[in-house]
């Protein structure tokens, strides 16, 4: 799996955190997006694509 | 008796509820037909930067594309674009489009939205602007240059972003609002008015407490506002930013139940396999039994989610549709962020940060329990109170939270807008929104 972030795009919700939490976090000072694992393990995938299905700004982008 | 599980599959509304619905389906291993009907020419796009970065001109238009065409291509969609949907057949189970054609279905999903409303008389008319489309965006950004003026009607959403945005470019703008302070309802009074504040040193004048009657005009283009009590506003250009109303005349003769919106069960279901997420969608919130619309952006992906799951698993499977509501606005450079709904509260306390910092994390409660968080360029910090909102928390008795944080109103070069020992509430009957 293959995870890029836009961070232009994200508006900080941290809906991708709540989904996903060892693979997101946020900066503290602005709330934008900090990808922690861009390849994220096997049993992370199903959390990942969560994530990116549900972030309001669609900045996640999931490659297989 | 069980239905048998849906083989066709149609959603009307390509935007972001319906594309939410398409493709959690196909996540969720849905392998049947899938029909996306939507009546703007555009592929899938996203709304919240119409009023940010498409107005500013910091992006074009390309970049609100909601998902790539090749990843809409892997859905496998019959898409329909530029295609109005017109009625509804629900005994056939069609859906009639403005070119005549008929689209079957075993399961329908309503995801038309919502569109701006306008004031009475300003159809047709030049220099008139609303804010919902790409177009409404592009048009209404050509006006924004130093030394025009714009008048802005309602200090909703629309229109406290659009100020933002119209400053930055130079205009000079008055903000028109029959409420006291801008995002009243959203915010309430104290958050509000340090809004108003941000506003008015960033040079808009908020013209507070009253109505916009009506649009003046001269040889078919606007010249200014009246107001209500008879004054006028002078103005090159006029952004009507006074609510949505939702999309719903399709289904007049339908027998979809509808009122504000499609009125829907608790699991998002409308009855005879019709559901409805995102804007247009109105249900009992399980948690406070009240019948709910939601106008917000996150709320149309997590509806289409639900409605997709819900479809899968069958009307008499499905699950109740429980989420913690959450919003942002950005305004200059504040960050806003609500979690939960203000509706009704009753109590605010600022928990970290202040009002004069402009920096704050605040607590909204009703009947003794946290109702909502709101956060001011706090996001990280604002996200950690959730889980009160999430599980309802008792409110936290003062003891429970740094005592330096928590009391009283927050030191302020201007007198608080509510005296006493604690915040003043927030609003006490707000809209579906907030
Ligand atoms: C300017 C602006 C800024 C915003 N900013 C934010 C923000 O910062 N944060 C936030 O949380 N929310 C924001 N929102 C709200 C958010 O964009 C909406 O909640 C979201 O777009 C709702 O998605 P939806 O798919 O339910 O409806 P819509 O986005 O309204 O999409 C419905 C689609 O259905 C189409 N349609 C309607 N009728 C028919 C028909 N009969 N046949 C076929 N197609 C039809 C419409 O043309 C449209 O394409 C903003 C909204 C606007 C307008
Ligand atoms: N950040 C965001 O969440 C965001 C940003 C932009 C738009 N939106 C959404 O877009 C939609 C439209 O936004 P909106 O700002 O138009 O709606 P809104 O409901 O947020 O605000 C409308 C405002 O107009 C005022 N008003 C109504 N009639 C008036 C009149 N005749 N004269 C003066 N004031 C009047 C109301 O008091 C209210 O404050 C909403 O669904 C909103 O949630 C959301
Ligand atoms: S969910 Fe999206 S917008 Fe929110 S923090 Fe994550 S990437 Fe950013």
């Amino acid at each position: 799996m293959k995870i890029s972030v836009d961070v232009d795009k994200c508006c900080g919700a941290g809906q991708c955190v709540l989904a996903a939490p060892d693979v997101f976090d946020q900066r503290d000072d602005d709330g934008i997006v900090i990808l922690l694992d861009a390849t994220a393990p096997a049993d992370q995938h199903d959390n990942v694509r969560k994530a990116a299905a549900v972030c309001p700004a669609a900045a996640i982008e999931v490659r297989q | 008796m069980t239905a048998p599980s849906p083989s066709r599959v149609t959603v009307v509304g390509a935007s972001a509820a319906g594309l939410s619905v398409a493709e959690a389906l196909r996540r969720d291993g849905y392998t049947g037909r899938l029909t996306l009907i939507g009546d703007e020419p555009h592929l899938p796009y996203d709304r919240p930067p119409l009023s940010k970065q498409l107005l500013s001109g910091a992006w074009d238009a390309d970049r609100l594309r909601l998902r790539s065409a090749e990843a809409l291509d892997a859905l496998g969609l019959d898409l329909r674009l530029g295609a109005a949907a017109v009625a509804l057949d629900t005994g056939a189970g069609e859906v009639a489009l403005a070119d005549g054609s008929r689209v079957g279905y075993d399961a329908l999903v309503v995801a038309t939205g919502a569109a701006a409303r306008r004031l009475p008389g300003t159809d047709g008319v030049a220099g008139v602007y609303v804010l919902r489309t790409v177009e409404d965006a592009l048009g209404l950004r050509e006006e924004l240059r130093p030394g025009r003026r714009l008048v802005i009607v309602g200090a909703g959403f629309v229109g406290a972003e659009a100020a933002a945005v119209a400053r930055e470019l130079g205009a000079e703008v008055t903000m028109v609002t029959d409420a006291a302070v801008p995002l009243a309802d959203a915010l309430g009074p104290d958050l509000g008015a340090m809004l108003s504040q941000v506003h008015v040193e960033h040079g808009v004048r908020i013209i507070p407490g009253v109505l916009v009657d009506a649009v003046l005009t001269e040889d078919g283009r606007a010249t200014g506002v009246r107001l209500a009590d008879g004054r006028t506003v002078e103005a090159d250009a006029v952004l009507v930013g006074i609510g949505a109303r939702p999309n719903t005349g399709w289904l007049a003769a339908s027998g979809v139940p509808v009122g504000d919106g499609v009125e829907c069960d608790a699991t998002l279901h409308a009855g005879a396999g019709v559901w409805a997420a995102g804007d247009v969608a109105s249900w009992p919130h399980p948690r406070t039994g009240q019948r709910t619309r939601i106008e917000h952006r996150a709320n149309a992906t997590e509806q289409g989610l639900a409605v997709a799951l819900n479809i899968l698993a069958g009307p008499e499977h499905a699950t109740p549709f429980d989420p913690v509501p959450y919003v942002w606005s950005d305004q200059y450079d504040l960050k806003i962020q609500i979690y939960g709904q203000l509706r009704g509260c009753d109590r605010v306390r600022i928990v970290e940060g202040s009002l004069a910092e402009r920096r704050l994390t605040a607590l909204h409660g009703r009947d003794g329990r946290v109702c909502a968080v709101v956060g001011v360029n706090m996001p990280r910090a604002t996200r950690t109170y959730r889980p009160l909102v999430a599980e309802q928390a008792a409110w936290p008795s003062a003891a429970d939270l740094d005592p330096a944080l928590s009391a009283g109103p927050a030191p302020s070069a201007r007198p608080a807008p509510s005296a006493g020992p604690a915040l003043g509430a927030g609003p006490a009957t707000s809209g579906r929104n907030a």
